[in-house]
C-alpha cells in the first residue's frame, strides 16, 4: 500500500444555497503527520472533512488521498472518520464493542461475519483507550469522554492510514486529552497520517507538527514552528480571539520589555504568575481571573 | 383437544398461517430499522400511497400488485428524496408526500370509475387469498428476508453511521435504495394479508417491543421477527375461531406483547425505572 497523503487542490465548495464555504484552499500533507486544522466556527472546518470524506462535492479543484480519488480511497478503508459527537445518535440499540467492530467491516467479507483477529483487534482497540471495562455498556450510557473513545477505539480498530478527527477534545477532560495526544503520537510513529480540527490552541503546538489554518480560504499552512504564528492566529481569528498581553509595569519592576501573551479561543486560560495566586490585576491585563467553575472543565 | 386442531385440517387456514407468518416476519424485520429513523409511519404513508398505482394498473390492465409496488416505490423514493434535500422533518415528509399520493389516487378513481372496490384491496384478507396471490406474497417475502439476512449488518451501518459506512466501502445511497424497494414491495405483500390499516401496526410495533427488550442490534432484529412470525401465525390460527379479521387479531396479539414489554422489560420496562428509583432513594 502507498504511504498515505492528502492533496488539496485549488479546493472551491460551495452549499446548495450558494455560500461558498471554502475557496481556493490547496495543501499537501503526508506521511507520518498530525495536522491541526484551526479556524473560527463556521470557517469550514467540517466542510474540509465532509468534502475529503465525499459529502460534499467540491465546485473547483479536487481532494486526492494516497494519490487515489476519494471515492477509490474510501473503498479501500483507506480513511477513518472520528466524528463529533452531535452526529451520532445516542440512542441506537448498539453497545460499545459492537460500534468499534464496526471499524473491521472493512475488512471482513461480504456477510461481515467476525474473525478471530477481527476480534483481537477490537479487544485491544478497547483496552488501547481503556474502555474494556465498559464494552457491554449501551453507547448512549456513557460521559463525553468515554464516548469519544469509543469512536477514537472504532478508527483505531479500522486500521487505516488516515484518520479524520472532528473537534476530539471538545467536552474532554486534561487526562483524556493527554491519552488521546498519547494515542495520536504513536499512530504518527507509525507513519499514519492524522488531521485534526481544534479550538484549543494551546495544545496545537504540543502535538501537532502541522497546520492548516482556514478562514473560508486558507490562511497559512505548513510545519506548525512556520505556520503557528502570532501574525497567522491574529489573521484566523481578528477580534475574536481573546487576547490577555501581560507585560512590563504589570508584571515587573526591571525594565526587561518583553511580553507574555496568552490566546486562546474557547476556553479561558487561567494565568498564575509570581505567587499561585492570580497574577496583578491591571489595565493591560482586566479579563484574566482565575474562574474556577471554568477552569474545571 | 382434537377441536384444536381442526384449523389444520382445512389447507386454506394452514395456507393462511404461513402465508401470514412470513409476512409478518418481513415487516417485522424492517419495523427494527424503521423505528430507529423515526420513518415508524412510513409504513402506513406506503400503504395508502399504492391506491394510484392499483387505479392505474385496472386503467392499463396490468397487475394490481405491479401497480401498487410501483407507486409505493416511487412514494417511498419521493418521501427520501424530499428528506435528504430539504430540512422538513420526517413526519412532515411522510405527510406531504402519502396525502399527495392518496389524493391523486382517489381523484382518478372519481375520474375514471373503476370496477374494483378499492376498498377491498386495501382490507386484505388473508382467509380468501387465492393461490396465484399467496405464492406471490411468498416470493417476495422469502426474497426480502433473504437480502435482509444477507445485509443486515451493513444496513445497520449505515442507519447508525453513514460517514462511518462510506469510510468502510459501504454505498449507502445503494443500500436505502434497496431498503426502501423492500419496504414497498413488504407493504404491498402485507396489504393483501392484513389490510392497509394494520400494515402500519406491523411495520411498528414488533420493533417497538424488541426495543425495549434488548439493547443490541443483532437481538433486537431476532426478537423482532421472533414476535412478528408468532403472532402472525398465531392470529391468522385464531382467526378460524373468532370468524374473520385476521388483521385485527394479529395486531392485538402485538400490542398485547407490547404492553407486557412495556410493563415487565428488564432494562427499559416501567417497573425496571420504578424499581431504580427506589433502590436511588433508598441509597
Ligand atoms: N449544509 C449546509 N448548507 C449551507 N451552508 C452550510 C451548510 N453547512 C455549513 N454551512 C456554512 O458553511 C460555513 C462553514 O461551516 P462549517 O460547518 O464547515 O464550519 P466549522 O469550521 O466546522 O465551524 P465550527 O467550528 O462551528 O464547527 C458556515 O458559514 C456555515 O454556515
Ligand atoms: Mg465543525
Amino acid at each position: 500500500m502507498s504511504l498515505p497523503s492528502i492533496s488539496a487542490r485549488d479546493l472551491t465548495v460551495a452549499y446548495p444555497n450558494g455560500h461558498v464555504a471554502l475557496r481556493d484552499v490547496s495543501f499537501e500533507l503526508a506521511s507520518g503527520t498530525i495536522c491541526g486544522l484551526v479556524g473560527v466556527n463556521g470557517s469550514g472546518k467540517s466542510t474540509l472533512f465532509k468534502t475529503i470524506m465525499g459529502f460534499v462535492r467540491p465546485t473547483r479543484g479536487e481532494v486526492r488521498i494516497s494519490g487515489l480519488s476519494v471515492r477509490e480511497a474510501l473503498k479501500s478503508n483507506c480513511v477513518a472518520y472520528v466524528p463529533q459527537s452531535e452526529e451520532v445518535d445516542w440512542n441506537f440499540p448498539i453497545l460499545v464493542e459492537d460500534v468499534v467492530m464496526m471499524g473491521r467491516y472493512g475488512h471482513m467479507g461480504l456477510l461481515r461475519i467476525a474473525s478471530q483477529e477481527d476480534r483481537r483487534k477490537v479487544d485491544a482497540a478497547l483496552e488501547r483507550v481503556g474502555m474494556t471495562a465498559y464494552r457491554k455498556r449501551q453507547i448512549g450510557e456513557l460521559s463525553g469522554g468515554q464516548k469519544k473513545r469509543v469512536f477514537l477505539a472504532r478508527a483505531l480498530a479500522q486500521e487505516s492510514q488516515i484518520i479524520l478527527l472532528d473537534e476530539p477534545f471538545t467536552g474532554v477532560d486534561v487526562k483524556t486529552e493527554a491519552a488521546i495526544v498519547d494515542l495520536l503520537r504513536a499512530l504518527r510513529e507509525r507513519g499514519h497520517l492524522m488531521l485534526v480540527s481544534t479550538h484549543n490552541l494551546g495544545s496545537v503546538p504540543e502535538f501537532c507538527d502541522q497546520v492548516v489554518l482556514i478562514n473560508r480560504t486558507l490562511l497559512a499552512a505548513g510545519p506548525t514552528r512556520e505556520a503557528f504564528t502570532q501574525r497567522n492566529l491574529e489573521k484566523a481569528f481578528g477580534g475574536v480571539l481573546r487576547h490577555f498581553k501581560l507585560e512590563g509595569p504589570a508584571l515587573h519592576d526591571d525594565d526587561d520589555s518583553r511580553a507574555v501573551t496568552v490566546l486562546t479561543d474557547d476556553e479561558r486560560p487561567l494565568v498564575f504568575y509570581g505567587d499561585t495566586r492570580a497574577s496583578p490585576q491591571k489595565e493591560t491585563a482586566p479579563a484574566v481571573k482565575p474562574q474556577k467553575d471554568e477552569a474545571g472543565t | 383437544m382434537s377441536e384444536l386442531l381442526v384449523p389444520f385440517g382445512y389447507d386454506y387456514m394452514v395456507k393462511a398461517m404461513w402465508v401470514s407468518g412470513l409476512v409478518g416476519a418481513t415487516c417485522a424485520f424492517l419495523s427494527a430499522y424503521l423505528m430507529l429513523k423515526g420513518w415508524s409511519l412510513m409504513g402506513d404513508a406506503l400503504a395508502h400511497a399504492i391506491v394510484p398505482g392499483v387505479a392505474g394498473a385496472y386503467l392499463l390492465h396490468i397487475p394490481f400488485a405491479a401497480g401498487a409496488f410501483f407507486a409505493g416505490f416511487l412514494a417511498a423514493l419521493g418521501m427520501w428524496f424530499v428528506r435528504q434535500t430539504s430540512k422538513l422533518r420526517e413526519d412532515a415528509v411522510i405527510g406531504i408526500v402519502f396525502t399527495t399520493f392518496f389524493a391523486a389516487g382517489l381523484l382518478m378513481v372519481s375520474i375514471y370509475p373503476t370496477a374494483v372496490n378499492i376498498q377491498s384491496i386495501v382490507l386484505g384478507n388473508i382467509l380468501g387469498i387465492s393461490d396465484g396471490d399467496a405464492l406471490q406474497v411468498v416470493i417476495i417475502a422469502a426474497i426480502s428476508l433473504a437480502i435482509l439476512g444477507l445485509k443486515w449488518k451493513d444496513l445497520m451501518v449505515v442507519f447508525f453511521d453513514e460517514s462511518h459506512a462510506r469510510t468502510v466501502g459501504l454505498n449507502p445511497t445503494a443500500l436505502k435504495l434497496l431498503f426502501f424497494t423492500l419496504l414497498s414491495a413488504c407493504t404491498v405483500a402485507a396489504l393483501q394479508t392484513v389490510g392497509a390499516c394494520l400494515v402500519i401496526a406491523m411495520v411498528v410495533t414488533p420493533g417497538a417491543t424488541a426495543y425495549l427488550l434488548t439493547d443490541r442490534f443483532g437481538r433486537l432484529l431476532v426478537l423482532s421477527v421472533a414476535i412478528g412470525a408468532t403472532t402472525s401465525i398465531v392470529g391468522a390460527y385464531l382467526s378460524f375461531f373468532l370468524d374473520g379479521a385476521t388483521g385485527g387479531i394479529i395486531v392485538t396479539l402485538q400490542t398485547l406483547l407490547f404492553l407486557a414489554a412495556f410493563v415487565f422489560a428488564p432494562k427499559h420496562g416501567l417497573l425496571a425505572s420504578r424499581r431504580s428509583a427506589k433502590l436511588e432513594s433508598a441509597a
